[in-house]
């Protein structure tokens, strides 16, 4: 004899076995890395990797500790976020703006794209020299260069958001008369946002990349700095540190720029 | 009732040109459409119908001819298009989408407001009013492209296929909704279609259209009286005829064209 099932509870216990699976996948997510440092931990306490380099992470750890008590790490870490910080905006806001403005108007976009083709491949940190020379060991220096790297996504990004807004969406607003700056706002903006946002992603991750390599060539504060005096010095735990910092810091970005996308595209 | 039409069109022809081919979409179409008019345009495809329409809509330029549109007594604009269903703009909310052609003429908040909801209200979509496009079927973003297009009170509406894409029931309740709206302001209509019975179903002339060069070889005034019901209509004998003297007249040219 089949036995007759009530059709919510199976449904029911479907739902709460994909409940279950959800959460162990939350599970595997957090436990992933919490497992990584583990097996380090282990290594490096037993001696099956030598600890002079890969120092355990309780080692790291208490070095993080006494660098921050001595205020010394709280330098380097607002020095960098302030370059990182000015040098994104001033990286975003122009790639936002050109990018509009070629991806609206053909001749400009024909006109400046073979220069931002030319420029694209070439690594900012390979201006690094011309750009000390231009604007000094300064702060404007690091913030140029992270400008400069940041751009070149956001601005890519931009050109192909607003040209890949559906033609038919180009007629609704021409058949409605939509002005000039009705398209701009209503249609150019938000139709772009969805591709624009993933360019200013990519430059937050280049961002990361550049203040490393900018302030292990010219500065005397920074993480970056910090990493490369501690590995000069062969203070393995300090130059962890700094390592560990820049990871952190690329996640937070991360889940700060995709809680702005949020926020900005809900209807995705 | 004025004597002018409120659509005039004169021998408008329109040919694409591309590097060593050119193709006439329309030649020498002639046409009146009176003022409170259901009118229903019907060809195969690529016969030029919404090569027609998108001139009227301001959308494209014509190579030769004109048109006109009479203006009324108010301040509207000339024409509205209701666009296919992937018209409506994914970033607005129901009501923003709705509200978009008074957004764009920068009426007075208190007089967009009142209008948008009156149409939200009237195709059923009151209460998704602040949901976004991509939760809605098929058939609601096609009745947000409805809404938008009454709620901008033009002079005209041009509708390209609307229900096209919808499945059969759904296609069916949005007619006798799109009828239903339509009595109540007396717009005048051009609408596209490649259904015939959707044509005869909905207008009061049927315009009949040859392909390659486009032209309008036939017409038929439909007079079943308004409101009209799917019932009704289904069981006229009178329509099975029209359908069927319609259904011939496209094959002729469905033939000739493939010759
Ligand atoms: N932008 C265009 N460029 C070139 N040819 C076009 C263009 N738009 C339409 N055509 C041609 O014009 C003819 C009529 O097209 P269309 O008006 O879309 O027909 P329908 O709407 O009746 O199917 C077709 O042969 C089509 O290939
Ligand atoms: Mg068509």
């Amino acid at each position: 004899m089949r036995d007759i099932k009530d059709p919510i509870e199976t449904e029911q216990q479907e739902w709460k076995k994909q409940q279950n699976q959800n959460r162990l996948k939350t599970w595997l997510t957090i436990f992933s890395p919490v497992c990584l440092l583990l097996v380090w931990e282990f290594l490096s306490q037993s001696g099956l990797i030598d600890a002079r380099f890969f120092p355990p992470p309780t080692a790291i750890v208490s070095t993080f500790i006494e660098l921050l008590t001595s205020g010394e790490l709280f330098h380097h870490i607002n020095i960098s976020l302030f370059r990182i910080g000015f040098g994104f905006l001033l990286g975003v806001i122009p790639g936002i703006l050109i990018g509009l403005c070629m991806g609206l108007y053909a001749p400009i976009r024909h006109f400046i794209s073979p220069i931002i083709m030319a420029l694209m491949p070439i690594p900012t940190i390979a201006l690094l020299p011309i750009i000390l020379i231009i604007f000094g060991i300064g702060e404007v220096s690091k913030v140029v260069t992270i400008a400069g790297s940041v751009f070149f996504p956001v601005v890519i990004n931009t050109v192909a958001g607003v040209i890949s807004i559906d033609s038919i969406y180009l007629d609704v607003a021409k058949n409605y008369g939509a002005s000039r700056k009705d398209f701009f706002l209503k249609i150019a903006l938000p139709g772009s946002l969805p591709v624009m946002l993933e360019g200013i992603q990519m430059g937050q991750a280049i961002a990361l990349l550049t203040i490393v390599a900018a302030e292990m060539m010219g500065a005397t504060s920074g993480i970056g700095y910090l990493i490369w005096t501690s590995y000069s010095a062969f203070l393995l735990k300090e130059m962890f540190v700094g390592l560990i910092l820049i990871s952190f810091f690329g996640y937070i970005f991360s889940l700060l720029l995709r809680g702005l996308q949020r926020k900005l595209v809900p209807w995705r | 009732m004025s004597s002018k039409p409120k659509i005039s069109i004169q021998d408008l022809t329109k040919v694409f040109y591309k590097k060593d081919n050119s193709v006439t979409a329309l030649e020498n179409i002639s046409l009146n459409i009176e003022d409170g008019e259901f009118v229903c345009l019907v060809g195969p495809s690529g016969c030029g119908k919404t090569t027609l329409l998108r001139i009227l809509a301001g959308l494209e330029n014509q190579s030769s001819g004109e048109f006109t549109i009479e203006p009324g007594d108010e301040d509207r604009p000339s024409q509205s298009m209701v666009f296919q269903e992937r018209g409506i703009l994914p970033w607005m909310t129901v009501e923003e989408n709705v509200a978009f052609g008074l957004e764009m003429r920068h009426l007075p908040k208190a007089i967009v407001k009142e209008r948008t909801a009156y149409f939200l209200n009237k195709v059923g979509l009151g209460k998704f009013a602040k949901m976004y496009p991509n939760e809605l079927s098929g058939g609601m973003k096609q009745r947000v492209s409805i809404a938008r297009a009454f709620a901008n009170d033009p002079e005209i509406l041009l509708m390209d296929e609307p229900f096209g894409a919808l499945d059969e029931q759904n296609k069916y309740i949005l007619q006798e909704e799109l009828l239903s709206i339509w009595s109540e302001t007396k717009k005048t209509v051009l609408f596209i279609t490649h259904s015939i019975d959707e044509a005869l179903y909905l207008s009061d002339r049927v315009l009949l259209m040859s392909a390659q060069p486009g032209k309008i070889v036939a017409e038929m005034k439909i007079d079943l009286p308004r409101p009209r019901k799917l019932e009704d209509f289904r069981s006229n004998p009178e329509m099975a005829s029209k359908f069927l003297a319609i259904w011939r007249h496209l094959q002729v040219e469905v033939q000739g064209s493939r010759l």
